[in-house]
């Protein structure tokens, strides 16, 4: 197993969003978390990272227990994160903001800036454009591209299709499907059931903090009822 | 050309503030010590040592000591709380002020300490007609010299490029794989040795001094104020601004405007507090700087105040009688009633300063200000308007009321670093009026034979006053708090756009908050002036806003009680303790740096938390 989740909990303050979440996602496997608006899929890409306030349980990322971990530490191991809302450094060049996820391969693929550049041909021709000057979709394109400088061996996507145009969605399906072939491993947080399926083996379904359906993709797919009851609004 | 000589030490010291607070999020109030700390280390390598190698090698010596010491400062305080409140990491670095000021005072005595001249730099050339000494004319390049390498060392290094991207989101850089810690700690120690080598450049020039601090302090907040916080080059064309604009008022000296004789020297002081207010007034993040993002980790969500209950009321009584008896000590020790009147003037200034910081959200660092305009206003009503002591009593809150009216409107304006610097700025606008102005306040002689009139000359009837006004002062406040009013302030402070959005006019709500708690303060400084018979500068200088804001902390800011409780607390241990040692202000920064680190809830929060554990 790449990462596994042990009776995870994670609290915002004294608000406690993660229940006893446990899953795991194999080498090169890409799993999907599913579920409604703040189910807490966020949460728990977050609570992997080390970026909530408080957590308990376990993670293990390749047999080692991330909770005692720093953020660095456990992005150091080899585990990326690409943030719902992007998060680039918008002051920095799109190369400046490349050179800040630079890591020494650790084990996974080795990545480059020419590479990246072309598993994203656009963000080549704005080197030295400043992040904040830079569509929602192009940022989306540079913050995977980021992430994938750090030479990771797993990557947490959080809702990688939402707010972006059509197009983006593609070049990020297409990433993921890249990511996989090269033995990435994939934690995917994804409202988008059609997204979801394009891209993923398998499915958890979380519900206020619980989970509530686990299986494999074409499972869900198949099941009118489960989408219904777990992911329609 | 002589400001522009001084322009360069000011970048230096405000380089490094600008830059620590960049990245950490922090105002450093420890930097003018820092500065200080540079210019005496400086000095005692070119007087120990001696020539080239004592002065340069001094100097280069000095950066490389600051820089240690400001990683040792990082590491050992800072890092613990990069996640506290705003307040108290202003609060534990002006602890750092207090401790550092003792350690030169005990290490290098109190005499100022003029350094030997740079070896090499003697000389003088003639420019345009005048001699100007050749190491102003070094200051002058080297300004420029460490601006560019700090512009290349950011720009140009992946070092840099780190810094520049932590300054934006420290989160992010984490997740991204980089050790944050050691980045902070390097940041630290980079602008601690641009404070160093600022202070040893000036020490040929200027005598190091024990009042170094504080001015370099106030000087580099302007700067940064005016450059926009965390922006380098902003750093240099304020200072460049700020020097000019010094040396022009020094060069003008004494001129006749409209038949007035008007000294342009003494504007100094005033002229970059007034630079920094109309800087922030229209550029609200300063000339070259850009909107702080909010801080991504929120303040904890405080527990809404409730009304006393029943047991805290009789024990509110039974202070009240415990008070009442106190003249009746009197015979057996007059000091008591002394102390008994500090104490219940402090708890006034205190809960002021808690009307606005705690539930107002405003966190001044001048309220002084209003403490010196209640005092000078009641001394100068009595002695040149001749009002008896009743009028200036009751007139006296209401100058300060007319002070915090001016400024309030100008410091609602802003919010966290910005309001604590502005609020400070326009204190030290007060003090440097009060202290220049020598024909109307006595300047630094200040105001005598303010005493009380019959029947309040004998202390036990003075006494009676000051809890009877403290008492109504206190519970005027109260009741304001729980008032609609209060709401409305409260509802302002936790949310400002969702309380402009259901019809509360945040500004004007805070606004009339902050004259309130200035007009309580002036009445506070108007019984401080009656009860020690004169006033001085010493009585608005910024350490009683820092005292006032460790007095609310040690009671608690989130409690109704805490200034009641920190108040006295504070005074009684300020009073034992510099009666024992001559480093009493080391010792309070000890206190302080206790407080911030183990009990950040105060006195009464903490008995409250347990309180309600114990509930539970």
């Amino acid at each position: 197993m790449m990462l596994e989740a042990d009776k995870l909990c994670a609290w915002y303050g004294a608000a406690q969003i993660l229940f006893d979440v446990s899953f795991d996602v194999g080498r090169s496997e890409v799993v999907a978390l599913m579920g409604r608006n703040g189910a807490g899929k966020s949460t728990t890409l977050k609570a992997i990272m080390g970026l909530v306030g408080r957590r308990a349980g376990g993670v293990r990322f390749d047999g080692t227990e991330l909770l005692r971990l720093e953020t660095f530490q456990i992005a150091r191991l080899g585990l990326g994160w690409v943030p719902e809302d992007r998060r680039i450094f918008t002051d920095l060049s799109v190369r400046e903001n490349l050179d800040v996820g630079r890591r020494p391969a650790n084990g996974g693929p080795a990545w480059s800036e020419e590479r990246v550049f072309e598993l994203f041909p656009n963000l080549a021709e704005m080197r030295e454009r400043p992040g904040g000057r830079m569509s929602g979709g192009e940022q989306q394109m540079l913050t995977v591209a980021r992430t994938l400088m750090g030479n990771p061996r797993m990557v947490l996507f959080d809702e990688p299709s939402e707010g972006v145009a059509p197009l983006v969605v593609e070049r990020m399906a297409e990433a993921i499907v890249e990511m996989k072939q090269l033995g990435l491993s994939v934690l995917l947080s994804e409202q988008n059931l059609h997204f979801a399926a394009l891209v993923s083996d398998r499915v958890y379904i979380l519900e206020k903090g619980h989970i509530s359906w686990s299986g494999a993709m074409r499972e869900l797919e198949a099941s009118a009822q489960v989408q219904r009851q777990f992911l329609g609004v | 050309m002589n400001g522009l000589a001084n322009a360069s030490s000011l970048f230096f010291l405000s380089a490094g503030l600008s830059l620590i607070f960049g990245v950490t999020r922090i105002v450093n109030m420890a930097h003018g010590s820092l500065y200080m700390l540079g210019a005496y280390i400086a000095y005692t390598c070119a007087t120990s040592l001696g020539g080239v190698l004592g002065f340069w090698g001094g100097v280069l010596a000095t950066a490389a000591a600051l820089a240690l010491l400001g990683a040792l400062i990082e590491i050992a305080l800072l890092r613990r709380i990069y996640h506290a409140a705003e307040l108290f990491q202003l609060l534990a670095t002006f602890a750092l002020v207090l401790l550092l000021s003792d350690v030169v005072a005990a290490l290098w005595g109190v005499e100022d300490l003029l350094g030997p001249r740079a070896p090499g730099l003697r000389g003088s050339v003639e420019i345009l007609g005048r001699q100007f000494p050749e190491y102003d004319l070094f200051l002058l390049v080297v300004g420029p010299v460490v601006l560019v390498g700090l512009h290349l060392l950011l720009t140009r290094t992946r070092w840099g490029t780190l810094v520049r991207a932590a300054t934006q989101d420290r989160d992010m850089v984490a997740a991204l794989g980089v050790d944050q810690a050691k980045l902070f700690t390097a940041v630290f120690a980079l602008g601690a040795a641009l404070a160093g080598l600022g202070g040893a450049l000036e020490t040929p020039r200027q005598p190091a001094n024990l009042g170094m601090d504080l001015s370099a302090l106030g000087d580099a907040f302007v700067v940064v104020v005016v450059g926009g916080m965390g922006s380098i080059p902003g750093a240099y064309v304020a200072a460049l601004l700020i020097a000019e604009i010094k040396a022009i008022c020094i060069g003008l000296g004494t001129q006749t405007i409209a038949g007035i004789p008007f000294n342009f020297s003494k504007l100094t002081l005033v002229a970059e507090f007034i630079v920094m207010a109309v800087v922030l007034i229209a550029r609200p993040y300063g000339l070259l700087g850009r909107a702080q993002g909010m801080p991504r980790h929120a303040a904890a969500i405080q527990d809404p105040i409730e009304p006393a209950g029943r047991r805290a009321r009789l024990l509110a009584l039974a202070v009240l009688a415990a008070l009442l008896c106190v003249p009746l000590l009197a015979k057996a020790s007059p000091y008591t009633l002394v102390l008994g009147i500090d104490v219940l003037i402090a708890v006034l200034f205190a809960a002021s300063l808690h009307f606005i910081a705690g539930p107002g959200g405003m966190h001044s660092f001048g309220h002084a200000a209003y403490f010196g305009l209640g005092c000078y206003g009641a001394g100068l009503l009595l002695k040149l308007a001749g009002f008896p002591m009743a009028g200036a009593i009751a007139a006296a809150p209401l100058v300060a009321a007319l002070g915090a009216a001016i400024f309030g409107w100008f410091a609602v304006r802003l919010s966290g670093v910005y309001l604590a610097m502005l609020t400070l700025a326009f204190a030290q606008i007060v003090w440097a009026i009060v202290f220049q102005w020598e024909a109307l306040t006595g300047g630094s002689n200040g105001v005598l034979g303010i005493w009380p009139t019959a029947p309040f000359n004998s202390a036990w009837v003075y006494y009676l006053l000051v809890l009877a006004l403290t008492l109504a002062g206190v519970l005027a406040m109260r009741r304001i708090l729980f008032s609609p009013f209060g709401y409305a302030m409260r509802a302002g402070r936790d949310s400002p756009l969702r309380a402009e959005a259901t019809g509360i006019a945040v500004l004007k709500v805070h606004w009339i908050a902050f004259i309130i708690a200035g007009t309580v303060c002036g009445l506070a400084g108007a019984l401080f002036a009656f009860a020690k018979g004169g006033i001085s500068p010493e009585t608005i200088h910024v350490s009683r806003s820092i005292d006032g804001l460790v007095m609310v902390l040690l009671g608690g800011m989130h409690e109704l009680a805490g200034p009641l409780v920190g108040a006295p607390v504070f005074t009684l241990l300020q009073d034992s303790v510099m009666r024992q040692t001559p480093y009493w202000r080391g010792v309070l920064g000890v206190v302080i740096l206790a407080l911030v680190l183990v009990f950040p809830m105060g006195i009464a929060g903490t008995i409250a938390g347990w309180a309600k554990r114990v509930a539970r």
